[in-house]
């Protein structure tokens, strides 16, 4: 008789198994197989005797009296934040440059007189195309991160920051740094993709903080930024597009992988 | 599982509600999010406390889920369940703090649980009404192993094994928050059970046969 595997017994038992009928039905005939989903149902009993602490019955009024002050006076409608002309211009901005960079792919690819060259100019102009837009990308992203470092109090009687400001660049941001992740991903630079990610993960916490933050609150956004050291890469990354910039010629193959080898060390 | 599932009807009538208490919250009553906030945060405690392993973690899940549920409701108007929707936000947000916590950590040089009162600790919150000193340093260890084994467990198996086990969650909305096929989704409840069942079980097994010897004597 064949057997069921762990597999099909865990699935079963965890009530995701796509022959259920067919596994029940060899349970019954089949000791051993039963004996074998008991071991694992013992093991999972043991787990479910892990208590979860009773917050109390009034733990969502606690809740509500937590994050009342910290709600904004009306949630946006969805579309309403692609509609602000601050970000319709930011992503407008954007788009030409993935545009121009697609076209410069696009015209140089007419040209087939030398095939290795056209490529080369290509993905050149392409890259370069990319590398200021992400450039300027990132010293912005930089500047932002910097600043709410800074922040503080303006009278130090005063008990709360107020990061709206940074908080609306952050939200600005992460529009531009989500096209800039996937268009990174889609040119095969996992590197500055995995930087943009992570940069991403830092926009999103700023601009979902609250618009006003207690000394205390800022200083965890603070340590968030500290612990990921995602200014440093921000900055490594940043000077490494710049000198991309300035370089005429493609650099050489070797050269990429040392300077993502040193991303990645980042 | 240990979700309690309530009745089809009273499912479809928190699910009606809460549709009619987001529309109010979008009009700009704010009021009408505090029913929201109110009526889910038992659940999305329960869950976050399962998925971070400690009190502080899980409420700071629960405020940060409802504030960025309150956010971004204009983009929920569409969706069917407002429960559902908050759950995977926590869940997100969870996965993100045990990512973040487990960094603080690594820079920590004394244990990170050191410093924690009894509070968090589940052996205190054992209700035993007479437990014998076998069974209790029984519990004490097997305790301790299996918080071990769900910490050792990735960020993924430890959401997908929480989510599926503990709060019965679709598999489909297991893999909306892992961001995966559902296939894969599976596979990382499998893997999370299997990981446990090998790091559990020989002392669920000795328990087992302790306990029988402790009846014996």
């Amino acid at each position: 008789m064949k057997h069921m595997t762990e597999e099909d017994l865990i699935a079963y038992r965890e009530g995701v198994a796509n022959e259920r009928a067919g596994i029940a039905g060899h349970l019954a005939v089949c000791e051993e197989c039963r004996a074998e989903l008991e071991r694992i149902e013992a093991v999972l009993a043991a787990l479910d005797t892990l208590p979860v602490p009773d917050p109390g019955d009034d733990y969502g009024r606690r809740v509500w009296q937590q994050i009342a002050p910290r709600l904004p006076e009306k949630p946006k409608r969805w579309w309403r934040p692609w509609f602000e002309a601050k970000r319709l211009g930011a992503l407008g901005a954007v788009a030409a440059m993935l545009v121009m960079a697609f076209l410069a792919g696009r015209i140089t690819k007419r040209d087939r007189t030398s095939t290795t060259d056209v490529v080369g100019n290509r993905e050149q102009i392409r890259e370069r195309v990319l590398v200021v837009a992400v450039g300027e990308h990132l010293g912005r992203s930089e500047m932002m991160l910097v600043e709410l470092s800074n922040a503080a109090p303006r009278d130090p009687a005063q008990k709360q920051v107020n990061i709206s400001a940074e908080q609306r660049r952050a939200e600005d941001l992460l529009d531009e740094n989500r096209l800039y992740r996937q268009t990174a991903m889609q040119e095969g630079d996992t590197a500055l993709a995995n930087m943009l990610d992570e940069l991403e993960r830092v926009l999103l916490d700023v601009a979902h903080s609250p618009e006003e933050v207690t000394p205390a609150q800022l200083e965890k956004i603070r340590q968030k930024i500290e612990a990921q050291g995602i200014l440093f890469k921000v900055r490594v990354v940043g000077r490494e597009l710049q000198e991309r910039q300035k370089a005429t010629t493609p650099a050489p193959a070797q050269h990429n992988s040392s300077r993502e080898s040193e991303r990645n060390k980042a | 599982m240990i979700r309690m599932q309530p009745s089809v009807e009273n499912t479809q009538a928190i699910a009606q509600s809460d549709v009619v208490a987001v529309e109010r919250t979008l009009a700009g009553d704010r009021d009408a999010f505090r029913v929201l906030v109110e009526r889910h945060s038992h659940n999305v405690f329960r869950l976050a406390y399962r998925m971070t392993g400690n009190r502080q973690d899980a409420e700071e899940v629960v405020q940060e889920a409802f504030l960025r549920a309150y956010q971004k409701l204009g983009q929920f108007a569409a969706r069917a369940n407002f429960g559902t929707w908050v759950y995977r936000i926590a869940a997100n947000y969870a996965i993100d703090r045990m990512r973040q916590r487990k960094k603080e950590e690594a820079r920590k040089v004394e244990p990170a649980r050191s410093e924690q009162g009894t509070e968090n600790d589940p052996v205190s919150l054992v209700h035993d009404a007479a437990p014998t000193p076998e069974r209790l340093a029984h519990n004490v260890e097997l305790r301790k192993h299996m918080e071990i084994a769900l910490a050792a467990l990735s960020h993924s198996e430890r959401t997908a094994f929480v989510m599926r086990h503990w709060e019965g969650c679709a598999i489909e909305e297991i893999a909306a928050v892992l961001k995966s096929s559902s296939g894969a989704a599976k596979n990382t409840v499998f893997r999370a059970v299997q990981k446990l069942r090998l790091a559990l079980q020989p002392f669920v097994r000795r328990g087992t046969e302790a306990r029988a010897m402790g009846t014996e004597s």
